[in-house]
């Protein structure tokens, strides 16, 4: 699903500002328009400005981190799972375990060492995850579709997810917002957001504060203060809050103080471009 | 103690039907040509064991090898769904393949557990989610001393390790490095171990950070220039990306998997 064109609730809106024609307050670029993927992963990236450290997740999240590093979070220290710690490559790495994000690295460890010494103990500020299932209140599934023993769908499994989940102080998923990952139920729980809700991470133990913002390619969800249920909080341009709504597999909440994300700017669009041509 | 082998017989000796076998090597590393080896070999009712099944254990479980399969993530990284393992889970094809499913930390924790010869290890993990309730493997525990929840997961002790390495000298010495996963972890965890190396020198000169698994713990050591094709061996040889995503299309399809394994695999002489 690339592009914002090709389908309805992504169509451009009378502002033209996901046109295909050069916005009028713009000056007139060759490139075309932002696509609400890019808007996704701009989103994404500016979640990390002010962070130190990130553990990244593949995909989305990896070329989120990549551009936030090439934009507002310049300095950030972005880790895979892979082991390598301090990655800065120049091009997202089509896996985790590609040569680039070893060789550019402060250092490399081994996976006992990663996950041990690094993630366990809540060192890391920020994991950046993706997933094929999400609930309201972020809890993922990224295992399977359907039942366990006699799966609709087989997914890769949890990998990292569930001890990033744990164990950074934060995370932030990045995923695209339809009807078959936001689902009133979970097929399975392969990481754990705010579980039932309230103190629900207390009584399980898990030390990080969990998720403190989805973002979609429509716009933003934060979790409620005292519910930890999912609001959207943020729409992107283009983007329509009854498709958020539409695309939600449970009664969506929409914050009363609703706020419009801010458009990629020219040098964050001009950095996904150098990341992705 | 290391014996310099060819590798058709290091594997003959190494890993019968059956058996539990680790091939590590996280996404670096990866020790395909003995897999490939094994496919010949017609080995059969083997427990697969790897944090991430990739490819190489793809062809595996499509060429019939494997019984059972105990991981952490089984995809094609950053390409998508592992075919072979997918349709051998979804429809028992080319048989059925049981599962023993964990995350990355529980996986690697296993590894210590059996290179340190405990019966468990312990971690911060699991907790609330759905994977304690679906593998044995996993159970709570309680500290001794804190009286705090955590997790026990069972030690991990294959039959066998295979693994992939830069190189070793001639004594059986081996030497790996950049992204070194588990399989410092496995080949001591496991009753017997198979190493391939891109080359074996007459002195192995010092790289930073490298791990140096001694001859003395290590059975067979077998040169495979290109061993760890399509993964690959830093400063040898370098990720074939494109394979792996034309993998996507050669395993969707039973026949063209097969005809793949027949022209790539079952007709070809190990080296």
């Amino acid at each position: 699903m690339k592009g914002s064109n090709s389908h309805g609730p992504d169509r451009p809106r009378s502002d033209g500002s996901w046109s295909d024609e050069p916005r009028l307050d713009a000056p007139e670029r060759a490139e075309p328009a932002p696509s609400a993927e890019d808007m996704m992963t701009v989103a994404a990236s500016r979640a990390l400005a002010g962070r130190r450290t990130c553990f990244v997740g593949i995909g989305l999240p990896s070329l989120a981190a990549n551009l936030a590093r090439a934009t507002c979070a310049p300095g950030i220290v972005l880790i895979y799972e892979s082991g390598t710690i301090g990655s800065k490559p120049d091009r997202p790495p089509l896996s985790i375990g590609d040569g680039s994000l070893a060789e550019t690295a402060d250092t490399v460890v081994s996976s006992a060492e990663i996950f041990n010494y690094w993630l366990q103990p809540g060192r890391i500020d920020v994991g950046f995850l993706g997933a094929a299932q999400l609930d309201r209140f972020a809890n993922l599934n990224t295992t399977v579709i359907g039942d366990y023993r006699r799966p609709k769908v087989r997914l890769p499994g949890a990998g990292g997810a569930p001890e990033i989940a744990a164990s950074c102080k934060e995370t932030i998923v990045v995923v695209r917002h339809t009807p078959r990952i936001f689902v009133d139920r979970l097929d399975f729980t392969t990481s754990v957001g705010h579980g039932d809700g309230p103190g629900a991470r207390e009584r399980l133990g898990l030390r990080g504060a969990g998720p403190v913002r989805i973002i979609t390619d429509l716009g933003v969800l934060e979790p409620d203060p005292g519910t930890r249920e999912l609001v959207l909080v943020n729409v992107h341009p283009g983007a329509r809050v009854e498709d958020a709504v539409a695309r939600t597999g449970w009664p969506l909440r929409v914050a009363p103080d609703l706020a419009a994300t801010e458009p990629p700017t020219a040098a964050e669009l001009d950095a996904l471009r150098a990341l992705t041509s | 103690m290391a014996r310099l082998a060819a590798l058709p017989e290091a594997l003959a000796a190494a890993v019968r039907d059956g058996d539990a076998v680790a091939m590590e090597g996280f996404t670096h590393l990866i020790p395909h040509a003995a897999a490939h080896e094994l496919i010949r070999q017609g080995r059969r009712d083997l427990t697969l064991i790897r944090m991430t099944p990739d490819v190489i254990y793809d062809q595996l479980i499509g060429a019939g090898c494997a019984a059972r399969l105990v991981f952490s993530w089984g995809g094609n990284p950053g390409v998508g769904s592992l075919h072979r393992l997918r349709d051998a889970v979804e429809h028992d094809w080319p048989r059925d393949l049981a599962i023993e499913e964990h995350s990355h930390a529980g996986m690697v924790n296993r590894y210590v557990a059996g290179a340190s010869g405990l019966p468990f290890a312990v971690l911060r993990g699991y907790a609330g989610t759905d994977l304690e309730g679906v593998t044995d493997s996993i159970a709570p525990i309680t500290c001794p001393f804190t009286g705090e929840r955590l997790t026990a997961v069972s030690a991990l002790n294959p039959d066998a390790a295979v693994i992939h390495a830069q190189r070793a000298d001639r004594e059986g010495n081996v030497q790996l490095w950049g992204i070194v996963g588990a399989q410092k972890e496995a080949v001591l965890a496991a009753a017997r171990s198979v190493v391939t190396v891109e080359e074996i020198v007459d002195e192995l000169a010092p790289v930073p950070g490298a791990i140096l698994l001694p001859h003395w713990a290590v059975d067979w050591v077998c040169e495979v220039p290109g061993g760890a094709a399509p993964s690959y061996a830093a400063g040898y040889t370098d990720r074939d990306n494109d394979f792996y995503r034309r993998w996507d299309a050669i395993s969707r399809d039973r026949e063209t998997f097969r005809s793949w394994i027949d022209a790539n695999v079952l007709g070809v002489q190990a080296k």
